[in-house]
């Protein structure tokens, strides 16, 4: 069921009236049985697949929290018997077990993602290197599992590590990873935050009605008027990697950061709407990504929920664990300097490796992953040369130009990155970005080329304007939130809002007979 | 209350004005099919009739370029229309006269039968051209639902802004002419002239299935009950194009379906002698439709048939016929002057 179809604006508009007709007490079971009818709607092996990571999460967290009271009463028992040595050795013990338990629920959950994510890729590797059929070709991702597994398995290391206790309702677990508006594009949630307000009864409010409103149309409006429109010209572009060279890849960088803006975070405002609709709250996944000023910034800004997963799961967790304590003790030698980094940078590396992986199972995203965790290493050595150039040219680093040239820095660089999003190997991605600098075209674009792009100009002209509308909402958003301040300004000014959003989508938007009706992009990560 | 008042005024109000500008903008983007595609203008002239009809012709194009009503009217005064379209299939058929016999009953439907050899929907260009001009209505929900092609959807045919849209950038001087002007019929009573000559040739051969696909033989079992239940006489008919071929198993189906529900049927390809169509002249594109000469020359010898086996009254002399098919002759002779002219 996808987020642009009738079947899913039907499917909200018989859940929002129902979820509040229905005792508060139950509501909870009603979007529960909402989400098993999305989630079989999305076929039937994603369906098992959603069971088994809830069955064995569950399992796992509720073993594990029955090994926490276990050890505390063994321990408590032991206080006056035992020496504090034999303590520790018991509670050893019980920690041992309780990591057993987690690390086989999480080779089998995470061992079902890499199996969905890589089984074609390896079927055709092992296939090349040892002859044969490749086996594992029909393996594709299910609908959510990329997401819904990293939530899931969040909340079972938080169980491990005492942040949460295990949630004794199996269904309410089930609510928690199959709540439908996650499951298209995440964003990847916290039980702490997601799992609590999906369970609480919610009363209807029609001002909490109208702000979701408002969010889910914009949503809409920039995936379907400047998102679907900007990725016909993408396609075409990434399709013909001989083809298209030179001022053809920085257009293509150009719009598809722009594409990718409108369509990730149109999904995202869908999600988080259709969430504060049934008054639960999601997480922000995105904070004005291309104002940041560098690339870390970026990626505080962007993906937000992934970057913190991959933090607080993978990267503190790998910083200070014991190999790399060991690794930094043996490297202390060479300096104190070198013996601080190699943790951090080997973490650093993982993690942007693992973050690449995420995506796809295409070594481009392998390669964009290290190469963004390269920029982000090199952007740290340089700080001290930033700083000495901040001090000497304190009125020009502060000036608004500067703050511009590095906004602008910053999204061309990771536009450039985000070539190897595009194509289909390491190799044309590079040689179709370095002929940005050897292929001199320039303007040839604007000589005919745009035009066999798929998109007339009247596309191009609606499509830039949309961005212009995005620019200056995201320059106007800096003040405050501005659904906000509409829906302080009245009923009646938020309803004409909705209006203009929706008459404009049902005019200027890509959807209907003849076109595709696309999946969000981050769908297939 | 009073300011709950106000605000509920307000909302209402901007919804009024939006779908209001909607509706503008809805009318705007939809095909007019009046200068271009003509075709798609046809279903929606049959609201504009003032008088009922004897006769009524339903089917594909064989039917709305091979009758003419005003032939049939000033030789046996005879009153018809032709519910034709561009691939017209049997569904469609069913639909257009259940939502004609909301208004009239006609003393008999004449059903041209080679929409048969569809069993399934087939474009969704032809299914907007049939149905986009035909009045909201039980009909008309029965003929979209069942008529869709895949990836067509049902609300886009209740609301064609949904469908239409993306023509915003295409929009033409016939758009803005006829924004809210339906302007002239393009038809004479649901026929379509054309006055030029382009001899049969040889006629390509298809492969085919010797038997009718189901479906369509089951509405045509519809379309029966549906005349019988109004009283109506129907009659099944085979025009006397020559392409696309109608092969002699389906003609032996027909014949056989006529006969056991009591139906006249009219195989007239058979009958292109006695009608007097020569295929050097009658034809426009190479035997597959007929010219204004063929179409009159198959109303003179249709009208007689109808006149004696269905004891049909002759409406000449009837004031409010005779005006109205005195509009509709000179209209049409002007038509047929002025096309000819351009041959």
């Amino acid at each position: 069921m996808l987020f642009p179809s009738w079947a899913f604006l039907l499917f909200l508009a018989v859940l929002v009236p129902v979820y509040y007709l229905v005792p508060k007490r139950i509501q909870w079971i009603v979007l529960l049985l909402a989400n098993a009818v999305f989630v079989c709607f999305a076929g039937f092996l994603g369906a098992v697949f959603m069971a088994v990571t809830i069955v064995t999460v569950y399992a796992a967290s509720r073993a594990i929290d029955a090994l926490f009271v276990r050890q505390r009463e063994t321990i408590a028992a032991m206080k006056a018997t035992h020496t504090k040595e034999e303590r520790k050795a018991a509670r050893l013990r019980f920690e041992k077990k309780r990591r057993l338990v987690l690390i086989v629920c999480l080779i089998l959950n995470f061992g079902i993602l890499f199996a969905l994510k890589y089984g074609a890729m390896l079927g055709r590797l092992s296939a090349g290197l040892f002859g044969g059929k490749p086996f594992g070709q029909d393996l594709a991702l299910t609908m959510g599992i990329s997401f819904y597994t990293f939530s899931t398995v969040g909340y079972l290391l938080d169980v491990y590590r005492e942040s949460v206790p295990a949630e004794k309702n199996p269904l309410k677990l089930a609510l928690f990873t199959s709540f439908f508006p996650l499951l298209v594009q995440g964003p990847i949630t916290r039980w702490e935050t997601v799992g609590k307000t999906l369970t609480e009864p919610h009363a209807f409010d029609g001002r909490r009605f109208l702000s979701a409103s408002l969010r889910i149309a914009w949503g809409y409006w920039k995936k379907l008027i400047v998102a679907d429109r900007l990725l016909v010209a993408v396609k075409a572009l990434c399709a013909r990697p001989g083809v298209y060279r030179g001022d053809f890849i920085f257009v293509e960088m150009l719009l598809y950061a722009a594409c990718l803006y409108a369509d990730f975070t149109g999904g995202i405002d869908i999600t988080i709407g259709v969430g504060e609709m049934l008054g639960v709250s999601i997480e922000e996944n995105f904070l004005r990504p291309y104002f940041s000023k560098s690339i870390s910034e970026y990626w505080r800004r962007w993906h937000i929920t992934l970057g913190e997963w991959f933090k607080r799961y993978v990267y503190y967790p790998l910083s200070v664990s014991k190999p790399m304590r060991a690794l930094s003790k043996g490297t202390r030698r060479l300096g104190v300097g070198v013996s601080r980094r190699v943790p951090v940078y080997l973490a650093t590396l993982l993690v942007w490796a693992l973050t690449g992986a995420w995506h796809g199972s295409n070594l481009t995203f392998l390669v964009w992953g290290l190469l963004n965790g390269v920029v982000i290493l090199l952007s740290e050595e340089l700080k001290p040369l930033y700083a000495r150039f901040h001090a000497r040219f304190p009125r020009l680093t502060e000036s608004a130009f500067y703050r511009g040239f590095t906004v602008i820095r910053t999204v061309l660089l990771l536009s450039s990155l985000r070539i190897l999003d595009c194509y289909g190997t390491v190799r044309d991605a590079f040689s179709s970005f370095f002929s940005m600098f050897t292929t001199w075209n320039w303007g040839a674009v604007f000589r005919g080329g745009i035009q066999s792009l798929g998109l007339s100009y009247f596309d191009y002209a609606v499509a830039f304007s949309g961005v212009l509308v995005m620019f200056a909402l995201s320059l106007v958003q800096r003040k405050g939130a501005i659904r906000k301040r509409i829906l302080k300004r009245g009923t009646v000014c938020s309803v004409c809002v909705l209006l203009v959003l929706i008459g404009t989508i049902l005019i200027f938007g890509r959807y209907g007979f003849g076109f595709d009706a696309s999946q969000f992009i981050y769908n297939r990560f | 209350m009073k300011r709950n008042l106000l605000v509920i005024g307000g909302v209402v109000l901007a919804c009024i004005v939006c779908f209001g500008a909607l509706f503008a903008v809805s009318r705007l983007v939809a095909p007019k099919y009046h200068d271009t595609l003509i075709d798609g203008h046809l279903t929606g002239e049959y609201y504009r009739e003032t008088t009922d009809h004897d006769v009524l012709f339903v089917g594909d194009c064989e039917v709305f370029e091979h009758f003419s009503p005003v032939t049939l009217y000033n030789e046996y005064g005879i009153t018809s229309y032709i519910r034709g379209g561009a691939q017209q299939l049997v569904w469609h058929s069913y639909y257009l006269l259940e939502d004609a016999f909301r208004t009239e009953t006609p003393k008999v439907v004449v059903y041209n039968v080679l929409a048969l050899k569809y069993g399934e929907p087939q474009s969704e260009a032809y299914n907007r051209l049939n149905l986009d001009g035909m009045r909201f209505g039980r009909a008309k929900l029965g003929a979209i639902r069942a008529g869709m092609t895949d990836g067509e959807d049902f609300m886009s045919y209740l609301f064609p802004l949904l469908r239409y849209h993306d023509r915003i950038d295409k929009l033409s001087k016939e758009d803005w002419t006829y924004w809210f002007s339906d302007g002239d019929p393009v038809s004479f009573k649901g026929y379509v002239m054309h006055t030029g000559v382009d001899p049969a040739t040889e006629t390509p051969k298809e492969p085919y299935d010797p038997k009718l696909p189901e479906t369509s033989m089951a509405w045509l079992e519809r379309i029966a009950a549906l005349c019988e239940t109004h009283g109506t006489a129907l009659v099944l008919i085979k025009s006397p194009s020559i392409y696309p071929e109608w092969h002699a198993e389906w003609d032996a189906e027909i014949a056989a379906f006529a006969k056991s529900h009591g139906l006249r049927y009219d195989n007239m390809i058979a009958e292109n002698d006695a009608i007097g169509i020569d295929m050097q002249t009658d034809t426009y594109d190479q035997g597959q439709h007929l010219n204004v000469s063929g179409a009159e020359k198959v109303s003179r010898w249709f009208g007689a048939v109808l006149q004696k086996e269905y004891g049909l009254r002759d409406h000449r002399g009837e004031a409010a016929y005779d005006a109205d098919y005195a509009a509709l002759t000179e209209r049409y002779e002007n038509e047929k002057r002025r096309l000819s002219e351009g041959n």
